[in-house]
């Protein structure tokens, strides 16, 4: 054991509560941390990907999950979980994260009033597994200057006041959160201030108890001396005492028990907590105060007193050298007036000295002699990663291979009447852009989609015909007009030689082909087409690239197969625009002997 | 909250309720009504499903969270015999209890107005049993004893076994725990039964969220099961998900503590209708030491040191707390409850009155904005203020509290009022002392 906290401490805040996330972060950005405090956010309704916050002037981007294990596989280093969660769910969310392995040791529950049983079951997996729980009904707890939990503290301007933005030398638990601030500023402002302070929570069953804290404090070499602020009802300070009379607690200890009010009124005057109430004498706060005393421990005569008490302690562990100066770091100043961006661009930046894609400069890109082609600069813009040589060949390969495909098809079609109707070359392009969807180019999306669907769910070939005949669609990918088995269609079989003299693997690829086999045994031209080919390959490149399948998935849904072949097929269209500008060709009127007319008297209704 | 008890009636009912389900093998026959007088049991009488209130000899007694029933004597079993009380002896009986105040052997004084009626159930002693369960530490207890009845207690060590069973247990464990800790008492023939009845007791407290369950005692005639008399206390905190569960089962306020004033009343009102948290409790109204702190935790530490300061607790006059962002208008009612209070009696010593305006360090609440709502209560009873000599002492930190301060201090110097103000470099309480040293 040694700190609760460092300043490498990552945690994933359970909730999306916007104002304390942002009191995190403005706290690191005042302790110049290096990495922000929180690392994700848990949000089960939320449909973002991220929420921005501020960080220091600038803004920064915090991922978002849907639950906590996908967040703790993210970020496996972030340790501590924020339960930020109701108290009809709080018992949910701490055993999940308890049962995800080797993940947290901390886990900070906020939640007042979660019904007992579940707290104690809560408590009790929590031990079990090696977890601290911090509460439930807690602020939480700092480690000044390296990690402070959601509110505690108070403002930034308090924080600093109490000396909580960087480590003193006092170890502090207390039970109520309400006098965690009040204890901090009693201890800065007559000792050094704190090293780590812990709210233990005030509901009657918490996690971690003062003495849990207090072994912990004395096993840290930065605290030097303990204050404990307890409270009438339960028999906690008494392990403590215990601690403190068999020698395994050496360091001073100060103090108090709030509530000796209690004594001067039978029953009936709840005073405090719900965990606040003396069953016996022994519980009550003057006679815990008293055993406290008898045991060595430092107890002032009166809360009054608290703060000589403190100075005192303090006072002699400086003069016997234990407690030495410490020098007040630098402090950066978060703005008082800060502005939220807009937009956010994470692929390319124009404020240098030079515009770069994905941090590599244009210059360093663009010509010839730097190696980089066009599959390289899609790589980059596309998807923020450089990839390996065979990966960028394969993306120029399709994208040469979908370039054109004649005058006939309806995007081209749509380019030359649009063209030859007088519009410039942009009009033109994009009514041909236009017509890209599910049944022109589409097949490409929908053969990586489906056939990724059947191999990620461990369907055979045959399975996955069936699956399809059953929901009533043809196989995206699969047939051609005109090629067959006897007669090849040369662009996938030039496809299929690149895959497979430059590909590290190609499982997809190989399912579609089984899948061929099948479907061409009923029917010659069945082939796997060359969208198919493209689509399923695309698939292929991604897994060969380490993407995890959600990630590709997410690429599908995005529409980057759709991308891949807008790329292509624009320069095809171009071609086919500048073919009617150079010809001169007239305004198209469709024949009309060519329309079936076939218009009736529209009935009055 | 958390642990709040609940009538025997509707401990009753939860038990019928659910007894099919945790209690096979026994039966359970729940015949009982909850009335408020004589009238309500005779309505009660007429209604269908109620005919045995007519036909069975009665029992009555008060059901108002309070024990010792029978040695306050205040259970109803006979009129010349036990067993021999009729509806109209009951009811008689009844209307003549809520005439008039009880005073209890506790010392614990009021009006009862809550009873419940049950048929007599004839049996002998041997057939009494103990069984309790609560929760102790961190584990759950329950503890059962082969003799039940008032005197139990009398002799809890020898008498009562205690099973200590941890959260975590499974149910074959906690069933073998249980077997191995039987009373000695119990009678062959019924020992099993007993082991079987213990199970399902502990699961249905478990399950329930009971925080504490005791029948004292349970009559055991063959499988019939005779609950006689129980205590039950709810883990409040986990209504949300037992609201069908229980019954509807109220929170009564204990016997004797019905009686808040229309001004604590009316705070609680207001509390039950704010986001934020107003309390307040009188402690002496002719006290001299009026209070208002933000905060639980504060509160509690301003009441601790004016007893400790003071020397003597009957000067701390009120004890409570506002939280949670209270509205200005919140606020301002709450100061002109305090005031008005304040400043109805003179100090019988002829002292100052003291107004303590007291709170930590706030987190996020805006201090200036809080103290709006005094500054204009105030301005209303400051005539009043000064009548009774009040010196009014104000410590607060946290955001905005400079202006706070200074806004409160220019109102009370422009309305004649003493005060004295300090920020979070003055200890949290000490203006207790200083208000107490002058």
């Amino acid at each position: 054991m040694g700190a609760l906290f460092t300043k490498d401490t990552q945690a994933i805040f359970w909730n999306n509560n916007a104002s304390a996330i942002q009191r995190m972060l403005d706290y690191d950005y005042v302790i110049s941390r290096t990495k922000p405090s929180v690392a994700a956010i848990v949000a089960p309704t939320s449909g973002n990907k991220f929420e921005k916050f501020f960080y220091g002037p600038d803004e920064i981007m915090v991922p978002v999950y849907r639950n906590t294990a996908e967040a703790a596989a993210a970020f496996p280093k972030a340790d501590v979980l924020l339960n930020f969660a109701s108290f009809r769910t709080a018992y949910d969310v701490t055993m999940e994260a308890i049962a995800i392995k080797d993940q947290f040791k901390t886990v900070m529950v906020t939640a007042e009033g979660i019904p007992e049983r579940l707290a104690r079951k809560m408590n009790q997996a929590a031990r079990d597994a090696g977890v601290v729980v911090i509460g439930p009904a807690t602020v939480g707890g700092i480690s000044p200057g390296a990690f402070k939990i959601a509110n505690v503290g108070g403002t930034i301007e308090n924080i600093i006041n109490s000396k909580l933005h960087r480590a003193g030398s006092c170890g502090l638990v207390t039970r109520s959160g309400g006098l965690f601030n009040e204890l901090s500023n009693i201890i800065s402002i007559n000792a050094d201030g704190i090293s780590e302070g812990v709210a233990i929570g005030g509901d009657r069953f918490v996690g971690s108890v003062f003495i849990d804290n207090l072994l912990r404090m004395e096993s840290n070499p930065e605290v030097k001396y303990m204050v404990l602020l307890g409270e009438v009802g339960g028999t906690e300070e008494y392990k403590v005492i215990e601690a403190v009379k068999s020698g395994k607690i050496k360091k001073p200890i100060i103090a108090w028990c709030i509530g000796t009010i209690a004594k001067h009124f039978s029953s009936g005057v709840q005073f405090g907590h719900a965990g606040a109430s003396a069953n016996a004498d022994a519980e009550t706060a003057a006679y815990k105060n008293t055993a406290m005393a008898e045991a060595g421990i430092f107890v002032p005569a009166s809360f009054n007193d608290l703060p000589a008490t403190i100075a005192q302690v303090y006072g002699k562990l400086k003069a016997e050298g234990i407690i030495v100066d410490i020098a007040e770091p630098a402090l950066k100043t978060v703005p008082k007036v800060r502005r939220k961006k807009e937009f956010i661009c994470t692929i390319s930046d124009d404020r240098g000295d030079e515009a770069t894609y994905a941090g590599y400069p244009i210059s360093s890109v663009a010509t010839p002699e730097t190696g980089f082609g066009i599959g390289d600069v899609v790589s980059l813009l596309w998807f923020k990663k450089r990839y390996p040589k065979w990966a960028t060949q394969y993306i120029e390969t399709v994208i040469k291979t979908v370039a054109d495909h004649g005058p006939a098809v309806s995007g081209a079609h749509n380019a030359k009447v649009t063209a030859r109707a007088g519009k410039d070359v942009i009009s033109s392009l994009v009514t041909g852009l236009l017509t890209i969807g599910p049944r022109f180019g589409g097949a490409i999306d929908d053969a990586a989609r489906y056939f990724k669907y059947a191999n990620d769910n461990g369907m055979t070939p045959a399975q996955f015909i069936d699956y399809m005949k059953k929901e009533g669609k043809t196989i995206s990918g699969i047939g051609h007009r005109i090629k067959s088995v006897r007669n090849p269609d040369l662009r996938v079989s030039g496809l299929k030689k690149f895959a497979a003299e430059h590909f590290p693997a190609t499982p997809l690829l190989d399912f579609a082909l089984e899948v061929e086999k099948l479907t061409t045994s009923k029917k010659d031209n069945l082939i796997l087409n060359v969208d198919g080919t493209i689509g399923i390959l695309m698939v292929d490149m991604w897994r060969a690239l380490g993407y995890s399948e959600e990630e590709i998935n997410g690429f599908i849904d995005a529409g980057a197969l759709n991308a891949f072949f807008v790329v292509g097929r624009s320069i095809g269209f171009i071609g086919h625009i500048l073919d009617e500008k150079r010809l001169g060709m007239p305004m198209y009127r469709h024949p009309t002997d060519d329309i079936l007319y076939n218009v009736e008297l529209a009935d009055e209704i | 909250m958390a642990q709040r008890a609940i009538r025997e009636y509707d401990g009753k009912a939860i038990f019928s309720k659910h007894w099919e389900k945790y209690f096979s093998g026994f039966h359970y026959g729940f015949k009982s009504v909850l009335v408020t007088n004589g009238d309500d049991l005779r309505k009660k009488a007429q209604e269908h499903g109620f005919e045995w209130l007519k036909q069975e000899a009665l029992v009555a007694k008060p059901d108002m969270l309070f024990g010792k029933r029978g040695k306050n004597d205040l259970v109803l079993f006979r009129t010349t015999k036990p067993g021999d009380v009729t509806l109209e002896e009951a009811a008689a009986w009844i209307d003549s209890k809520i005439a008039h105040e009880t005073t209890l052997l506790s010392g614990q004084k009021g009006t009862l107005t809550h009873f419940v009626v049950e048929p007599f159930t004839p049996h002998t002693q041997e057939q009494e049993y103990y069984i309790s369960a609560t929760t102790v530490g961190e584990d759950d207890v329950l503890y059962l004893s082969a003799e039940g009845g008032m005197e139990v207690e009398e002799g809890w060590e020898e008498k009562v076994n205690e099973v200590v069973i941890p959260i975590t247990m499974d149910d074959a464990s906690i069933v073998h725990l249980i077997r191995a800790n039987v009373p000695v008492g119990i009678p062959a023939e019924n020992k099993e039964r007993f082991i079987a009845f213990a199970e399902q007791f502990y699961k249905f407290y478990r399950d329930q969220n009971f925080a504490y369950l005791e029948i004292n005692p349970i009559v055991m005639v063959g499988n019939d099961m005779h609950i006689l008399d129980l205590v039950a206390r709810l883990d409040d905190t986990a209504g949300f998900m037992m609201a069908d569960a229980w019954c509807g089962a109220e929170f009564p306020t204990a016997f004797g503590m019905e009686d808040q004033t229309p001004e604590e009343k009316a705070i609680a009102l207001a509390d039950s209708k704010s986001g934020a948290s107003l309390k307040l409790t009188i402690l002496n109204p002719m006290g001299r030491i009026w209070t208002m702190v933000a905060g639980g935790g504060a509160s509690v530490v301003y009441a601790d040191t004016i007893a400790d300061l003071s020397g003597n607790v009957s000067d701390l006059a009120n004890y409570g707390e506002y939280s949670g962002g209270p509205t200005t208008g919140e606020t301002k009612f709450y100061a002109d409850t305090v005031l008005d209070l304040m400043t109805r009696h003179k100090d019988p010593k002829g002292r100052d009155k003291i107004l303590i305006i007291g709170g930590a360090i706030a987190n996020f609440t805006d201090v200036a904005k809080t103290f709006t709502g005094i500054i204009q209560s105030f301005e209303e009873y400051a005539q009043r203020m000064k009548e009774h000599n009040t010196r009014i002492y104000v410590r607060r930190g946290g955001p905005n509290y400079e202006k706070g301060l200074k806004d409160i201090k220019e109102a009370a110097d422009r309305l004649g009022l003493y005060i004295e103000v300090y920020g979070p470099e003055t200890h949290v309480t000490d203006i207790v002392r200083m208000a107490l040293e002058k």
